[in-house]
């Protein structure tokens, strides 16, 4: 099935509706659809192959995404925040290709052997302007090719079909199931799964979408409350930051109905203020991997609030879980050796299911019988709700005892003191690893010797940090995922005190 | 008829447009309105008419399923025609409900 169609079904069924943009000048389904057929045509005669994107939200994004797909080629969208040196690699390996470049981001170029650079500006004007709308018979295959955020070395393109994210949208939205009304404030940037899956969910779900050009908390605040913002998703870095402005604002935005977050590990005291500051907003945790079509499991809003209101300690716990597997998708935890392990035993989170490829350029990664390794560590509870601990390459293991960063890191985090926190393993002559903390400390910050104990009264002793270090901020990358490795490098270049 | 995954289909006698999701274990017959559907670029006869034994109409979004031969198709586009494989009448499976996660 083609993504093209989610868009046709859509336009068919409720034309009028407005599909993309502001309440008073926004592109209903069937204008849509138009343009994504005239900008189809019109890039079918710029030159072959990938249909690149390199710029800022906008609706220009799902058009684009749209014709690409009506052409049969791969839509390609590039990390406008990568130095130029790293963005132009990129781009010269995405041909052959046409890349649609904003006006202003055209002088970062070089000319690329088979990539076509036309100007954002020249693809809206093509879609605006009643053309030919004839289009070649294409097969669908390749939709999406998303190149990984690349925090650990040269960045792999994932490749996902039209069969995987088609069997995403039509498993976990209900066709037009969206209220007359409800708009969703996309705020990920166009490179990222979570701004590729928000234009197919929205559109198939008959959601009107409002785009931030790229995300700040004012920003995101203001159009929430002036387009009467009904859904939204956001990653844990900017949750934070939003209900600062909330706060400092006297704002409560009474439009807002579902607010979901993922793309990265929630400190439970974020989402905890965001439950006590917004208890008429339906909170959702989604956990995925690009290479998952977006999201494999849910932790939905009833969750959230047992885990707020009930004195069951496992219905408290579960908020730090990341709920449970998608119904259209199977889900296990294994051993190193690949064999199955039961409730609460942490091991590797494997899945399988139409959305999961699991799949690189040149390197399938599933393995024969469709299962694919996520890498990343994790476990289950006895009423099935995952728990997700990080990436196992991130696990620290000291003397053969295997930890994981998050379980330190949340402890951390619970100290008053304690703003941000990354726990690490350093290298250590005696121990192979041992614990590093990096702490972000509030005023009056706290001693190593006070957070240890902190530690070591909550976890065994083994995993309380032997070596802390303090800083002004932690390095994020702008979708919000802790850039470890390069703390790692610089905790290794430069030993703290201990 | 070739019901293979992703192929496009119509009713031969009125609107309904119907994808298919999982193709059925065995050859079979999917009926729209009680007459075989065609291939999505054909174009409608014209000369058959609706069957009032299958007339309660098939929804745009639903997923029908034939537990029997394990086909499954989505409705692309409403029609007054309902569905059946082989002359047996298919549902519509239950509309799942998840909390929006994008």
């Amino acid at each position: 099935m083609h993504t093209a169609l989610l868009l046709d079904m859509a336009a068919d069924a409720a034309p009028d509706r407005l599909a993309l943009g502001g309440r008073a000048d926004g592109l209903t389904f069937d204008e849509t659809r138009r343009r994504a057929r005239a900008g189809a045509a019109w890039l079918a005669g710029q030159g072959d192959g990938t249909v690149a994107f390199l710029g800022l939200n906008g609706p220009a994004l799902p058009i684009a995404v749209f014709a690409a797909g009506l052409l049969g080629r791969p839509f390609a969208p590039l990390n406008y925040r990568l130095p130029n040196a790293d963005l132009n690699r990129l781009l010269a390996r995405t041909a052959p290709s046409v890349a649609i470049v904003d006006d202003d981001m055209l002088g970062r170029l070089e000319p690329h052997a088979g990539v076509t650079v036309v100007a954002r500006s020249a693809f809206e004007a093509a879609c605006a302007s009643p053309g030919s709308d004839d289009l070649p018979d294409a097969q669908p295959d390749i939709a999406v090719l998303l190149f990984t955020s690349g925090t650990t070395g040269e960045p792999k393109a994932a490749i996902l079909r039209h069969a995987n994210l088609t069997s995403y949208v039509i498993s976990t939205v209900e066709f037009l199931g969206a209220e007359e009304g409800e708009a969703a404030l996309v705020s990920v940037p166009p490179y990222h799964i979570a701004g590729i899956s928000a234009v197919l969910t929205g559109v198939y779900g008959g959601r009107r979408i409002v785009y931030l050009e790229a995300f700040t908390a004012e920003d995101w605040v203001e159009a929430a409350a002036r387009e009467e913002i009904s859904h939204a998703m956001v990653v844990p870095t900017m949750l934070g930051a939003i209900l600062d402005i909330l706060e400092a604002r006297g704002e409560s935005l009474p439009a807002l109905k579902a607010l979901s977050y993922g793309g990265g590990r929630m400190p439970l005291p974020v989402i905890e203020r965001a439950l006590a500051m917004l208890p008429h907003v339906d909170f959702v945790n989604a956990y995925g991997l690009t290479e998952t079509s977006s999201t494999i499991a849910v932790l939905g809003p009833d969750d959230h609030r047992m885990a707020i209101y009930s004195d069951d300690e496992a219905a408290q716990r579960r908020l730090g879980s990341v709920g449970r597997p998608l119904p259209s998708l199977e889900l296990e935890i294994r051993d190193p050796e690949g064999r199955v392990l039961g409730p609460n035993q942490p091991g590797e989170i494997y899945v399988r299911g139409e959305q999961v490829s699991g799949e690189y350029a040149h390197k399938k990664m599933l393995c024969d019988d469709g299962w694919f390794a996520t890498n990343d560590g994790g476990w289950l509870d006895e009423e099935g709700y995952l728990f997700v601990e990080g990436r196992l390459d991130d696990v620290i293991v000291r003397g053969g005892e295997n930890m994981s960063p998050g379980e330190i890191e949340d402890v951390l985090r619970a100290h008053p003191g304690v703003a941000d926190v990354a726990v690490l393993g350093v290298p250590d002559d005696h121990w192979g690893e041992k614990v590093a903390a990096v702490v972000v400390a509030r005023d009056p910050a706290p001693s190593p010797e006070d957070l240890a104990a902190w530690v070591r009264a909550r976890l065994r002793s083994t995993k309380t940090p032997e070596v802390w270090a303090f800083r002004e901020a932690l390095p994020y990358n702008d979708t919000g995922k802790l850039l470890r490795r390069q703390l790692k490098a610089e905790m290794t270049a430069k030993p703290a005190a201990a | 008829m070739d019901l293979k995954p992703g192929s496009r289909w119509k009713s031969a006698v009125c609107d309904a447009e119907l994808v298919v999701v999982r193709a059925p274990k065995s050859p079979v017959s999917l009926e729209c309105g009680g007459h075989p559907v065609i291939p999505h670029a054909e174009a409608r006869s014209g000369d058959l008419t609706l069957s009032d034994a299958h007339a309660a109409g098939s929804a745009a979004g639903k997923r029908y399923s034939d537990p029997e031969s394990g086909l499954e198709v989505l409705c692309s586009k409403a029609g007054q025609g309902s569905l059946s494989v082989d002359g047996r009448a298919i549902g519509a499976q239950e509309a799942k409900k998840l909390p929006s996660s994008d």
